[in-house]
């Protein structure tokens, strides 16, 4: 139905998306603060994605987009870098994620234990924290260790994964959505008691202050450069997806995901598929959450809960889960309603509580509503979009370009005896 | 540190019936349609809120003073099970139904929406009407029954009373009655079940109706032994009550029951006994950790359950 919409236009005309980027680029640059305009220039990310000319083009215009008119014309505007590296934090986890639930199929609901264990490696090493349990005054670090950490963070969460995903090899389906559950919980629950006996993680009172990055001498603290350097990461973890998707381990864990037990008996390894597939997944979240650590310079266990979790399970099953594209704007979705459009709406309702015009007891807050929000986002995906917005597409091997190749000019096996059919 | 060991099973055992009776309404619905019913632990909130409006509306109303605490009980009980049952037919009519046949992370997904937003529905509701969702239930029983050794307080030996009573008649309901051998044939095979003339939509809705209102039921004993409840009580005892009807054995009431109460007993041994046991380094916090590790235990060495049949995989 949309679909056969989207099709007969054949992608938006170029012309209107760049009609759309400069309109929404003076919009943002020459009115203060609005919403609807920095709305717009995020929205033509999208635009560009379905624009009618080729691909290089149009990553060259979501490169332009995205790396001059964001930070030439929101640069100076901290609320909106906040907002963007928020964004971008969150496409990263997602798209983290996207290799444990959308490639492999392996339901994670405790997906931010990742995210925490990169955060909290960060953390206890970067500050005084961890003179509690290391002889010798060795700490804190300056901020120039963030670099390294970003591998180290790496390292942890994909340990992480492999510890969390060898015992969880045994269960499958729904069994391992509680399993991960109750794994996110255990581990939550761990960094919020163990200021005793030893105090690591600070307990509940978190740790502060975390050294923002610094590179050659200059300290990045403004959200200007967090957005640059999420952006970074997020190229990685895009082109890692990518080649994971097409490479040989990424055919496994689509394998894997349809159907286990035919995937065994071709030969795959469940083992080692499943547990890269977690030890992927949670590498990337352990490198976001040395960023999230970095930028919010304290973390406490709160940070990290389940709800956490299901809110990037939300954006990965949102947008389409196994499908890039669809990750990236579901997550941008989500991310946006609930740290701008809900809060927006909240500062609204509240200007006129104060004139007196409306009277809301504080709990009927909206920035509060995110259960429900992503309650019936959950509902209604599975219910009319069960692949997601920008459903994944699986790529089509071409049997006549492969029939035409030079490696048919030997025998072709099984795809000789499809000549009749094609044809 | 003996001495206060026969209270402490008594307190383990008040926990592990009201773990049983909700893991029986996880085993019911994963029984006949082989899903893990995500919403069954705020149907049980739901419960614990409707019993204790009923009782707070009632008192304000002045209905409550020379009532017979029994009488109120029993009419509150049945209240929320009729409300919660309701409740549980609605979530299947629309989030469920529509599902079968899908993948099955699909209704999986839709159960999580429907719990968060049953979450915050209710927080949304309490903060209309009463502005807070940190409810405080009036309690109706006070006294308490001397063992000996131990005490039990009345509430919490309703609450024993209460779920074996529930158990047992779900037991008899299942094995004895023309319904309950409709539910065991769905449970087996659903298309076989429809070619003997069995409605299959009725049995199952059927088995939400009974599940969700013995949830809505131990929410009501929820809130009369512990006295304050919130709109997220439900989502971790649900885990844990799921977590019983792991441990025992999924699909299986026996083992549901089984599991509740050991879960119960090791949850209160451990609170108690683990700091002192470890000088101090580990306390009751630690106690979910506990509860979770068991899980994720008899899962890896035991995924049938402590009564469960080990399932063949059809190939």
């Amino acid at each position: 139905m949309a679909n056969i919409g989207w099709k007969s236009i054949k992608g938006i005309p170029l012309i209107f998306t760049l009609i759309w980027i400069a309109g929404f680029a003076a919009a943002l640059h020459f009115m203060d603060k609005s919403v609807i305009a920095f709305l717009g220039i995020l929205f033509s990310i999208i635009l560009i994605y379905y624009t009618n000319t080729s691909k290089n083009m149009r990553i060259i215009l979501g490169a332009a987009v995205l790396l001059l008119i964001i930070p030439l014309v929101a640069g100076d505007n901290r609320y909106y870098m906040e907002v963007a590296s928020q964004v971008g934090i969150y496409v990263a986890m997602a798209l983290g994620l996207n290799i444990v639930v959308g490639f492999a199929g392996l339901l994670d609901l405790g997906y931010v234990a990742f995210f925490a264990a990169g955060a909290y490696a960060y953390a206890i090493f970067s500050t005084s924290q961890a003179n509690q349990f290391i002889p010798g005054e060795l700490f804190p670090l300056s901020g120039e260790a963030f670099w390294p950490f970003l591998i180290i963070g790496l390292i942890v969460a994909a340990i992480f994964g492999i510890l969390l995903g060898l015992p969880v090899l045994r269960v499958k389906g729904d069994y391992l959505a509680i399993v991960t559950l109750g794994f996110g919980e255990i581990i939550r629950i761990i960094f919020n008691n163990l200021d005793k006996p030893i105090n690591i993680t600070n307990g509940p009172q978190g740790i502060t202050p975390i050294p923002q990055p610094e590179l050659f001498g200059i300290k990045m603290s403004t959200p200007f450069y967090f957005y640059f350097i999420v952006l970074i990461v997020i190229i990685f973890i895009v082109i890692a997806n990518i080649r994971f998707e097409h490479s040989r381990l990424g055919r496994a864990w689509v394998a894997v995901r349809e159907d286990e037990l035919a995937a065994q008996s071709m030969g795959i390894s469940l083992l080692n598929a499943k547990l890269a597939a977690f030890a992927t997944g949670a590498s990337f979240a352990g490198v976001v959450g040395v960023i999230f650590a970095a930028k919010q310079t304290f973390i406490d266990p709160t940070s990290f809960t389940l709800m956490e979790s299901i809110g990037i399970l939300v954006m990965v099953i949102l947008g389409g889960s196994g499908s890039i594209p669809g990750v990236i704007l579901g997550a941008a979705f989500v991310t946006v309603l609930q740290v701008q459009l809900l809060k927006e709406f909240s500062n609204f309702l509240h200007s006129l509580q104060q004139s007196g015009i409306i009277n809301l007891p504080n709990q009927l807050d909206p920035s509060k509503f995110q259960r429900l929000i992503f309650g019936i986002m959950l509902i209604l995906v599975a219910l009319y979009r069960p692949n997601g917005l920008i459903p994944a597409k699986r790529k089509k091997n071409d049997l006549d370009a492969i029939k035409g190749s030079k490696y048919a000019e030997g025998k072709l096996g099984i795809l000789s005896k499809l000549q009749g059919k094609e044809s | 540190m003996l001495s206060i060991l026969p209270q402490v099973l008594v307190d383990g055992l008040t926990l592990g019936f009201m773990y049983a009776v909700v893991a029986l309404g996880y085993t019911m619905v994963y029984g006949i349609l082989e899903f893990i019913n995500f919403a069954h632990g705020e149907i049980f909130m739901v419960g614990a809120f409707v019993g204790t409006e009923v009782l707070l509306i009632s008192d304000s109303l002045g209905a409550l003073e020379g009532m017979n605490p029994y009488v109120a009980f029993v009419l509150t009980l049945v209240i929320a099970m009729a409300l919660t049952g309701g409740l549980g037919v609605l979530i299947e009519r629309i989030a469920y139904r529509p599902l079968r046949g899908a993948p099955r992370l699909v209704p999986l997904i839709s159960a999580i929406g429907v719990s968060f937003l049953l979450q915050d529905l209710v927080r949304f509701t309490e903060a209309i009407a009463r502005n807070e969702f940190y409810l405080n239930t009036p309690m109706l029983f006070s006294g308490s029954i001397s063992l000996g050794v131990a005490s039990i307080p009345t509430k919490g030996f309703i609450v024993i009373v209460l779920a074996i009573i529930m158990m047992i008649a779900l037991t008899l309901f299942i094995s004895k009655t023309k319904w309950g051998i409709a539910m065991r044939a769905v449970a087996q095979d659903q298309s076989t079940a429809s070619l003997m003339t069995i409605n299959v939509d009725k049995v199952i809705m059927l088995t939400f109706l009974i599940g969700s209102s013995l949830g809505g039921a131990t929410g009501v004993l929820f809130s009369q032994n512990y006295g304050t409840i919130d709109p997220y009580i439900g989502f971790i005892l649900g885990l844990k009550a799921f977590t019983a009807a792991v441990l025992g054995g999924i699909g299986n009431l026996r083992g549901a029951m089984v599991g509740g109460v050991l879960l119960g007993l090791l949850e209160s041994l451990s609170g108690a006994y683990m700091g002192p046991l470890t000088g101090g380094a580990f306390g009751a916090e630690y106690k979910d950790v506990f509860a979770f590790s068991i899980l994720i235990l008899v899962l890896l060495f035991k995924p049938e359950g402590l009564f469960g049949e080990a399932v063949k995989e059809k190939v």
